[in-house]
């Protein structure tokens, strides 16, 4: 893969519906097939699971609140592809969709998020704080900007053990005003330590536009101020997505330190269970919907041969038919025992 | 075996543990070559070089935060804060990240970490460099507080708290590190004091007074000069760790006195000893014969002017006074 690739994905907009790229088109990848067809299950997973805790949502079964990722799904699959099965990703708030990406098990994360014994984090932490160790997924996070520290730490730890591993720490636009990430993209800058920082520029920090909160038309050209590479591109790309994410997965390894990557893109819900959403308006989220990630990738699969319309149909249903049953798992899934509300406070 | 000060019984930990352990490493402002700014790491950087004694930038979230990462994945860091007022800079990683990822991910991750930062006043550095926040600290769940008084307790509640599975808040007093006064015989290599376990420091019959960090040496010599001249017999116990506590080694020796005397650094208000005492009166309110009392600092920050400094926090002669008060001696 050359770097010629990361300029032909780079953006110089700064709105996406300013593009005039709709069409996926796919010079580069060595993506085989089945990873190809992989990574749109993925989508309809992400896509499906997000409108079934929707719909708990609405019905009141979701105690506190949660954050949904519908819109922004090609982040998350296209960037985790791109990565190895053993290298860590932290997550943020928005994180059901990296869960899913990296692997883990759609019921227990349903089974967390109604609070359930069983659940990812036995009910102690919820929609913020799913996390699984076993596919190297550090968690997401409850506190904007939270897990940029702790991404640093796994970096570190893979260049102290001389390990080839890569990071991914997927943050939000509104976490770039945040202290500690200039403190962790300068600290990781110093040490050269193999960390993507993959920031999903959904255009809003809750209602706050990026317009409103950040005065320079790319976040992206913050790469300046560390001393390290980024790039802008399109977040509803998968395609570009994974394409820039390899290229710089293996600068990483090679020791070249870390990355900054702006993937533009779009929530279409709002920020958690309440918002009125007064900030925007519907025109504006339709347009946006016109560049859904999962159509257009599925259109590419279909134009290039991929698969056929009817083999995307049955992906489609598969999916729904997962979801289901995850929401049944969770629905018939034990409450926590009392006994375990001290327990896991300190490890032995 | 040799006599060595607080600053070098914890240098001399964190080399047994270095040597030891590959997976132990430093992190800190000015802590290579510089050696740290009290000197703590000096001559660790020339004998475990630069990729094991980390120099970072000013940045106390990134420090904590790298420390938290690493130790989820693997590593065992130490890392230091300069001062442990420093530590508000940081606090979101301590408080939300640190303490509570492994009952937030329900008990699958383990955050073994130290960090050691200096605490205290009593050195004239101002009301930003002085403060005792070990309240703060155990008001946490999932942060253990560790506070020694001595070389010898230093060292070994060092090597513990580094070996354990948990963040380990280290606060060393400033007024300890150097001086000659509270020197010490401590061992050669590895020894362990486990976290949780207080120590009665001077047995007494009379007044139970519970201390840690530098208020245990101040209270020892009050005791010394209350014994010499007044005959009164203090029992001093230190605490060393403040989380876990050891309520039962308190309840024990006031079970002895009948008497219970606190005495902390920090401003009294909403203090660590207030829940000592509140432990105290909920699990033994029949062991006591009098009402406890707190000797601690004013409720102000910690000032700079000599004598305002000495007029704020406690000192020998207000824990004397507090003493013969409560006996009625006064």
């Amino acid at each position: 893969m050359k770097e010629c690739k990361v300029r032909e994905c780079a953006i110089i907009k700064k709105k996406l519906t300013d593009l005039k790229d709709y069409k996926i088109v796919d010079r580069y990848s060595n993506l085989k097939k089945e990873e190809k067809v992989e990574m749109l299950k993925k989508m309809y997973h992400i896509r499906y699971f997000e409108s079934e805790v929707e719909q708990f949502i609405l019905k009141g079964q979701i105690y506190g609140t949660c954050h949904l990722y519908i819109g922004e799904e090609a982040n998350a699959v296209g960037a985790i592809t791109a990565i190895r099965k053993d290298d860590w990703i932290a997550s943020h708030h928005r994180g059901h969709g990296h869960c899913i990406a990296k692997g883990s098990d759609i019921n227990l994360m349903m089974a967390e998020l109604i609070g359930k014994g069983n659940g990812y984090c036995k009910g102690k932490g919820g929609s913020m704080h799913i996390a699984d160790l076993h596919t190297y997924n550090l968690g997401a996070n409850g506190i904007v900007g939270g897990g940029m520290g702790v991404a640093v730490g796994a970096a570190l730890t893979n260049k102290l053990k001389k390990k080839d591993g890569v990071v991914i720490c997927f943050i939000g636009d509104g976490s770039t005003n945040n202290g500690i990430f200039h403190e962790s993209l300068n600290i990781s800058s110093v040490w050269k330590l193999p960390l993507i920082y993959y920031c999903e520029n959904n255009q809003y920090g809750m209602s706050t536009s990026i317009a409103n909160s950040t005065n320079i038309e790319r976040l992206s050209d913050r790469k300046a101020s560390y001393g390290i590479e980024g790039v802008t591109i399109d977040g509803n790309n998968v395609v570009d997505v994974y394409n820039v994410v390899s290229y710089f997965a293996e600068q990483c390894r090679t020791g070249k330190g870390p990355v900054f990557i702006e993937g533009l893109t779009y929530r279409w819900r709002g920020h958690s269970k309440h918002d009125s959403q007064v900030y925007r308006t519907k025109d504006e989220v339709e347009q946006w919907k016109e560049y859904d990630p999962i159509i257009r990738y599925k259109e590419f699969l279909i134009e290039s041969e991929i698969i056929t319309a009817d083999e995307a149909k049955a992906i489609e249903d598969q999916a729904v038919k997962d979801i289901k049953a995850a929401v049944d798992f969770a629905d018939k899934s034990p409450y926590p025992d009392l006994k375990e509300v001290e327990t896991d406070v300190y490890a032995d | 075996m040799s006599e060595i000060t607080y600053l070098e019984a914890i240098r001399d930990a964190i080399r047994e543990v270095m040597k030891e352990d590959e997976s132990v490493f430093l992190l800190g402002e000015d802590i290579g070559l510089y050696g740290g700014s009290f000197g703590l790491t000096n001559g660790l950087f020339a004998e475990f070089g630069s990729e094991r004694v980390k120099d970072t930038p000013i940045s106390e979230s990134a420090i904590i935060g790298t420390a938290v990462g690493s130790a989820i994945t693997g590593m065992r860091p130490i890392l230091e804060i300069m001062f442990s007022d420093f530590t508000g800079c940081g606090w979101d990683q301590i408080m939300n990240q640190a303490a509570k990822i492994r009952y937030m991910f329900g008990g699958k991750a383990k955050v073994p970490m130290v960090l050691r930062t200096a605490s205290g006043g009593g050195a004239g550095f101002g009301p930003h460099h002085s403060q005792s926040l070990e309240a703060l600290f155990a008001h946490i769940p999932g942060l253990k507080v560790v506070m020694p008084s001595n070389p010898y307790d230093a060292k070994g509640l060092f090597i513990s708290s580094v070996y354990d599975n948990n963040p380990v808040i280290f606060l060393e007093h400033k007024c300890l590190y150097k001086n000659k006064k509270y020197a010490q015989e401590v061992p050669d290599g590895i020894y362990t004091i486990p976290l949780g376990k207080g120590e009665v420091k001077r047995p007494g019959k009379d007044i139970s007074i519970v201390a840690s960090s530098y208020m245990v040496q101040k209270s020892l010599e009050a005791a010394e000069i209350l014994q010499k001249d007044m005959q009164i017999n203090c029992e001093v116990v230190d605490l060393r760790t403040i989380r876990p506590l050891d309520i039962d080694i308190i309840l024990e020796s006031v079970k002895k006195t009948g008497k219970l005397m606190c005495v902390e650094e920090a401003c009294s208000f909403g203090s660590f000893m207030g829940e000592v005492i509140t432990q105290v009166i909920e699990k033994g309110f029949d062991l006591l014969d009098a009402p406890p009392i707190r000797i601690a600092g004013k409720n102000c920050p910690v000032p700079y002017s000599f004598i305002l400094e000495q007029e704020m926090l406690p000192s020998v002669e207000k824990i004397k006074d507090g003493i013969l008060n409560m006996l009625g001696k006064n």
